[in-house]
């Protein structure tokens, strides 16, 4: 078990050590390791209720660390894990949309809600190739990649560090899985850490920069892809 | 009370009682031994109201109990959120004491709607004192039925911890609004219905022990209750360890 | 552990009045969009006042009861636009993404009741429309007044108790029981109060104007101190 080093400005983004969380009382993650720096592209492997989703809600500051140690963009999970929410964006099974507003209140919802102005909402709807017809479609009107890329230009309307994505190919055809790969890789090259969950192993080597296992609730590194 | 996981005796296997409440139980049965005799038979009945006055015995302190327990309830609750270490004991001892409030109110709702019909020909009134207390009954009911949404031990006791001071927060509310109402508009009849009892020297020893048994009573039962509570969370919590080691091993094998 | 209300409590007031506003504006706009509240809950609400004229059929009866049953109708409208108002959060995991942002939750609070309490004011300007036409109810310009405040105050208590338990049974298993198992009886003061004053407004049974402020008093007092406490407690209940 390697030592936990807490430097303010220091490059980790996730550092998890021998984390366990819970849902009720299945322990879903019983002991995870994990090191993750700035600016990696990380893909999440494993069986279906291996503890992949457990994993990113608890990096999110979603749930509680219930044993272990824990630290995300240097916030505490254990004491503080509520600090480190604005700063991290978790795309689940749900896009977190509102399916009667457009595309583009949408996202102009999300960016106010850390006081981006109406120019990075638009650069963000760009970004995702959001700003032609589809921004004033009702969301609700959307195919299941159309809504993924609204939720994705969301988080970066919000500014979010730290990209927590549960299965984003997911609905998403051939072309629109090449473009949220490109989407990715651009949101790491600009500073923000994405770790992926997801089934499509094939795209491991266009997409990731390392793979991780998890199984059983424990993480096994993969190394690069 | 320990409330750490013990690994040698499963929390199945053990038992809520100790000397103390072994030594109160039996204080309890025989103060309601007491009580029965003195209340049913040996106490002289009212001269306005007749025999029908014995049920006041159990009303009372029924009625008594149950705003304690919510009181204890209430404070517990704010005891839970305010605490640094959040113990969840405070959050058991909440729990208990409304499951054992409700039971009260219950008894003392049922005894007091009986004695109404006997005595001033109503089932029911809308006083503020009645009122409340149908309120209070209610919301407790609403207070078990969140506890028992699931979840882990802590989201279970913010919850109801919230719920419950909430409840605080109306018991006021609920009681000056009725009796404003009765006031302005002079609601006549059994707005007077206090307990306008003649009571001479052996009633009001009767009634007092009254209140006193069925406290110590409350205390018994709202002890027990705690515990197995206790219990119930160690089980969880034993249970994790349980699933914690069978999961790993779990892992070891698929890591082969 | 974390002190239980640490992160409950605005950290910025400027924060929470922004995310209120921002809360406060989606809510409304989506209500706009969807026009639920005026395609089904205004129908639903006067499909309950026709229906107590049936039920009670007698004129005389009706203007008597008439505050009553406007309130009435409001309660159980509030249950179907709390539970509306949460499903639009739960339906793509919206809220679990506005806690996952750190949106302060007291500004959720508060937007998501403002938003309630301006919907509760349009229905409750047309229930009592309606009593005036269905039960024959009538109102001078003082008896106006009174009822205009009084909606203002009892529908920012419902408002604040509705965001509050709304919250609370958001997500939760047998919601669609457990809203108005918790919310009615909570209510009760302000049906109490509600009717009372409107009583007075309306003169029902020659009941003076004067009669109806202190009832104006009780109804003010329960939405403040639940608008504070939903503004306290919301946070810890949403937490996980």
């Amino acid at each position: 078990m390697s030592p936990i080093v807490h430097e303010p400005d220091t490059d980790v983004v996730i550092d998890l050590s021998d984390a366990v969380a819970v849902l009720g009382s299945f322990p879903a993650l019983a002991g995870a390791t994990l090191v993750v720096r700035r600016g990696e592209i990380v893909l999440l492997r494993g069986p279906n209720g291996a503890g992949k989703t457990t994993l990113l809600r608890l990096c999110a500051g979603l749930i509680p660390l219930e044993r272990g140690q824990g630290h995300v963009l240097g916030v505490d999970l254990k004491n503080d894990r509520e600090l480190v929410r604005h700063r991290v964006g978790v795309i689940g099974h749900n896009n977190g949309l509102y399916g009667d507003l457009t595309v583009t209140e949408n996202v102009r919802f999300w960016g106010r809600t850390v006081g981006a102005n109406q120019g990075e909402v638009d650069a963000a709807l760009q970004r995702m190739g959001l700003n032609g017809r589809l921004a004033n479609l009702p969301v609700s009107r959307l195919s299941a990649g159309q809504k993924r890329r609204t939720a994705l230009a969301g988080l970066v309307a919000r500014r979010a560090e730290l990209w927590l994505l549960d299965e984003p190919h997911a609905g998403l055809d051939a072309a629109g899985r090449d473009e949220l790969d490109q989407v990715l890789k651009l949101a790491a090259a600009s500073g923000a850490t994405v770790m992926v969950a997801s089934h499509e192993l094939e795209r491991a080597g266009q997409l990731a920069t390392r793979q991780v296992e998890v199984v059983a609730g424990q993480i096994r590194e993969l190394g690069a892809p | 009370m320990n409330t750490s996981t013990s690994t040698k005796v499963s929390p199945r296997d053990r038992v809520t009682g100790t000397p103390f409440t072994r030594g109160l139980g039996i204080l309890v049965l025989a103060g309601m031994v007491l009580l029965i005799v003195l209340g049913l038979f040996v106490s002289p009945a009212d001269v306005n109201q007749g025999e029908s006055v014995r049920i006041m015995y159990a009303h009372v302190p029924g009625a008594w109990l149950a705003y304690l327990a919510f009181i204890v309830t209430a404070v517990s609750s704010a005891a839970y959120l305010w605490n640094r270490t959040r113990s969840l004991t405070w959050d058991r001892i909440a729990g208990a004491s409304a499951e054992v409030g409700v039971l009260f109110m219950g008894i003392s709702l049922i005894t007091g709607s009986l004695w109404g019909r006997i005595t001033w020909g109503t089932y029911w009134t809308w006083d503020a004192r009645l009122t409340t207390t149908a309120f209070l009954f209610v919301t407790y009911i609403g207070y078990l039925a969140v506890r028992g949404l699931g979840g882990t031990h802590q989201q279970r006791a913010r919850r109801s911890a919230v719920l419950a001071l909430l409840a605080v927060l109306e018991i006021p509310l609920v009681h000056f609004s009725v009796e404003l109402w009765n006031t302005l508009h002079q609601e006549a009849s059994v707005a007077g219905r206090g307990t306008n009892v003649d009571m001479d020297g052996l009633m009001l020893f009767t009634l007092f022990l009254g209140v006193v048994v069925f406290t110590l009573m409350y205390v018994w039962l709202v002890l027990h209750r705690q515990r197995s509570l206790t219990l119930d969370d160690m089980l969880d919590d034993s249970g994790l360890d349980n699933a914690l080691t069978a999961r790993r091993a779990e892992a070891e094998g698929m890591a082969r | 552990m974390s002190n239980s209300l640490k992160g409950s409590l605005p950290k910025n007031s400027s924060a929470v009045i922004a995310t209120a506003r921002l809360i406060a504006a989606k809510d409304l706009r989506i209500e706009r969009r969807s026009r639920v509240l005026l395609n089904q809950v205004l129908p639903f609400a006067l499909i309950v006042m026709v229906m107590f004229a049936f039920a009670l059929d007698s004129d005389a009866v009706l203007e008597r009861v008439a505050p009553g049953l406007v309130w009435l109708a409001t309660l159980f409208s509030v249950l179907v636009m709390v539970s509306r108002s949460f499903a639009v959060e739960t339906a793509d995991g919206a809220l679990d993404q506005l806690r996952s942002a750190g949106v302060p939750a007291t500004g959720i609070f508060i937007g998501k009741m403002l938003a309630l309490m301006v919907q509760l004011m349009v229905l409750v300007t047309l229930l009592v429309g309606a009593a005036v036409v269905l039960y024959r109810a009538s109102f001078s310009w003082e008896g106006g007044v009174l009822l205009v405040t009084t909606a203002i105050a009892a529908t920012c208590g419902l408002a604040a108790v509705g965001t509050l338990y709304g919250g609370l049974a958001a997500g939760a298993k047998g919601r669609e029981t457990l809203l108005p198992l918790l919310l009615l009886p909570v209510v009760a003061p302000v049906l109490i109060g509600a009717t009372r004053a409107t009583e007075s407004a309306f003169g029902t049974n020659g009941i003076a104007i004067s009669e109806g402020w202190p009832w104006f008093g009780l109804l003010a007092v329960f939405a403040v101190l639940f608008s504070v406490a939903g503004a306290v407690a919301f946070g810890p209940l949403l937490d996980d």
